[in-house]
């Protein structure tokens, strides 16, 4: 009758390349081509600004509400940065920078905060799904596009993000438990910043760590500073890589903040004071970057300012053709569009019906 | 042809299908090596292997989006959920993706599944095993919901839900499992979606049934004939949503009268929306306030009341002598 210790085959770790100053830790530094490094230089440059601008758009009413991902770009940018053609992304609704990086046009994600659904429209290459806005509901169906690749013996993967507070969500974890089930190439991202609205991490679980989550369904669960590009690029490389090659499911915690509020209808002051995100300010995931960038002689400040002088420029163009795209796609009869393959005489007539109002016709007396 | 159950010819169309069509997935609880609880899917796993016939996790969210997944991939999953009781669970995910994928991608991204699971009372079961929810389901647009009266049918509809482009909720009344043969030819046969049938022509009045309370509605229609001389038009709705209205509206004006027979609680259940698109279509042509015979609006009692709460024919038969009367 013994009483034995349980051997786990996974422990977790900590992963960090970059300090606060940028400097780095070389035994770890990832090797990333020249041109990859200045993409992502870019790719989060660009989040950030246009997470400003869209913050300035909502303020002044000329798109809804939005889910800035100001101090984040790191932890998904880094993260989507190893997937390759054919594999898919299933975002949550804080992955913008990730989207756009991944081929959305700036006009999409400006259309649809915008409240226009001919935003998917413009989506004209790859199969990565939409954002979700209940959360975690879209961990299900990572699996099973991933289980669709494994059994068409495609190379590809797919890559799942969620927050913190998903991961108290039923769905993460009928998710995590079937891809292990299945072994399926499937990498799962949580974007750890510390707030799910107003409930402070340390609420949404009892759990040291998320990433220990993974070792319930037996598979590798790292943590990594989320804030540092180069170390959520190694992670998720890592984890892509194992997924490619047969390897199955892999959970990534990124360490984050959420700099911003939850959505822009949100007032964070009601639950979190300033000098709780102070701290973060020294983290930020650009600036690390940079430095590191300036370190290995490849990024200078005149180059910073010809970049934010580019960004600024393909930002302004995207509003203005947004703008007009919303002006294009004003005609309410687009409701109807898509429900079904073909549209059921139901709504043939109930469009009919619109139609007529819209016309300012007189509806036709129920005939009998 | 062969005679068969309805488990036996759902069956068949599983084999046929997915002899044809490699990207016919099954998935759920004990659908594999056990054959599914009712053994719709028995055999299936022998002849197209683990790969195709997937014995899931116990979890019904999971089930449902993963299938979604599969879907946007180029599948065609076909979940089974073990009796729409639990189906509540993958609710979520139906209402909130499935049924929108298509819409929220503008068509870029399609969700081609069907849920399956037997619903509906008279077979002696426990709590949460004899409800009738397809109002929950027909109320969500972008789906379709089907539910087959018989073997003959439901291996057509079957074939049919496999093949459509969107997501389409198909419930199989337990009741007639086993309850009853038919002839089902070999050759495929499959029958349109959105398509009532009229089973038996009459002048008098229409009965408007689907599911297990097809076979009481015939008993009545039957009775009314061999008691009162009556001739009765019964319609066979066989899909829920979308409601196949001319059928309908047609048959109402002839007749001037109709009842509708569902096990499924009365108030906002789908008789709700038969009477008032009747009201809205066939007014004029009614001789007598259209009327239904449903399950009550409690929760369905344990089996030893069961049979009182469900409609029969007995029931029916009242009901229609009012209607005639008036």
């Amino acid at each position: 009758m013994p009483r034995n210790k349980v051997d786990l085959p996974y422990h977790v770790e900590y992963l960090s390349v970059l300090d606060e100053e940028g400097r780095l830790d070389q035994a770890l530094e990832p090797k990333i081509p020249d041109d990859l490094l200045f993409k992502l230089n870019k790719a989060m440059v660009l989040g950030r600004r246009f997470d400003e601008r869209l913050l300035s758009l909502q303020r002044q009413g000329r798109i809804g509400t939005f889910a800035p991902i100001t101090g984040q770009e790191a932890s998904q940018l880094g993260a989507v940065a190893p997937l390759v053609a054919g594999d898919v992304m299933a975002p949550s609704f804080r992955e913008t920078a990730a989207q756009v990086y991944r081929g959305t046009p700036l006009e999409t994600i400006l259309l649809a905060f915008g409240g226009y659904n001919e935003a998917a429209l413009l989506v004209k290459e790859g199969k990565d799904l939409p954002v979700a806005v209940p959360v975690s509901s879209q961990t299900p169906h990572a699996v099973g596009i991933a289980w669709g690749m494994k059994y068409r013996k495609q190379q590809n993967v797919v890559m799942t993000f969620f927050g913190d507070g998903g991961t108290s969500e039923g769905d993460f974890h009928e998710g995590m438990n079937f891809a292990a089930v299945y072994k399926v190439p499937l990498v799962f991202v949580c974007q750890n910043n510390q707030w799910a609205i107003s409930v402070p991490r340390s609420r949404q679980t009892h759990s040291k760590t998320i990433a220990q989550k993974a070792l319930a369904y037996d598979m590798p669960g790292i943590q990594v500073d989320g804030n540092d590009v180069l170390a959520v690029y190694a992670a998720a490389k890592e984890a892509v890589d194992r997924a490619r090659a047969g390897g199955g499911p892999s959970l990534i915690e990124n360490v984050t903040y959420r700099m911003m509020m939850h959505t822009t209808a949100d007032d964070p002051k009601r639950y979190r004071k300033d000098e709780d995100v102070e701290p973060w300010k020294k983290r930020d995931p650009i600036q690390r970057f940079q430095m590191y960038l300036k370190s290995k002689g490849l990024l200078s400040d005149q180059k910073i300012e010809a970049l934010e002088a580019e960004v600024k420029e393909e930002i302004q163009k995207a509003v203005e053709h947004a703008e007009e795209l919303m002006k294009k796609y004003s005609d309410p009869l687009h409701m109807f569009e898509h429900a079904y393959a073909e549209m059921p005489a139901h709504l043939k007539e109930q469009r009919e019906e619109l139609m007529r109002e819209l016309a300012g016709m007189p509806k036709e007396e129920p005939h009998g | 042809m062969a005679k068969m159950t309805m488990v036996q010819a759902l069956n068949l169309a599983f084999r046929q299908e997915m002899e044809k069509d490699d990207r016919i997935i099954i998935l759920g609880e004990d659908v594999g090596r056990d054959g599914g609880v009712f053994r719709v899917t028995e055999g299936l796993i022998d002849q197209f292997g683990e790969e195709r016939v997937l014995d899931t996790p116990l979890a019904e969210s999971g089930i449902a989006g993963m299938s979604i997944g599969m879907a946007i991939y180029g599948l065609r999953p076909v979940c089974e959920i073990q009796f729409s009781g639990f189906s509540y669970f993958c609710m979520h995910q139906i209402e909130a993706h499935a049924s929108r994928m298509r819409w929220r991608s503008q068509g870029n991204l399609t969700v081609p599944m069907v849920l399956r699971c037997p619903y509906g009372g008279g077979v002696r079961a426990l709590e949460h095993h004899s409800e009738s929810r397809e109002a929950f389901w027909a109320h969500i647009p972008g789906l379709k919901m089907v539910i087959p009266s018989g073997p003959r049918n439901a291996r057509a509809l079957l074939i049919s839900a496999i093949r459509d482009p969107d997501p389409v909720i198909f419930y199989e009344a337990k009741a007639i499992y086993r309850a009853f043969r038919e002839e089902v030819p070999e050759a495929e046969e499959a029958l349109p979606i959105g398509k009532a049938q009229r089973v038996l022509e009459g002048k008098d009045l229409t009965l408007i049934s689907y599911g297990a309370m097809m076979r009481p509605t015939l008993e009545a229609a039957s009775l009314l004939k061999e008691k009162d001389g009556v001739e009765a038009e019964v319609i066979d709705l066989l899909t829920i949503s979308p409601l196949d209205e001319e059928t309908l509206v047609e048959s109402v004006k002839k007749t001037g009268r109709a009842v509708i027979v569902h096990e499924a609680p009365r108030s906002f259940g789908p008789g709700a929306e038969i009477v008032s698109r009747l009201m809205e279509k066939a007014f004029f042509y009614l001789e007598a306030p259209i009327t239904r015979v449903t399950g009550f609006d409690v929760v369905i009692p344990l089996f030893s009341k069961e049979q009182a709460y469900l409609p029969n024919a007995p029931r029916i038969i009242g009901a229609a002598r009012k209607l005639l009367a008036q």
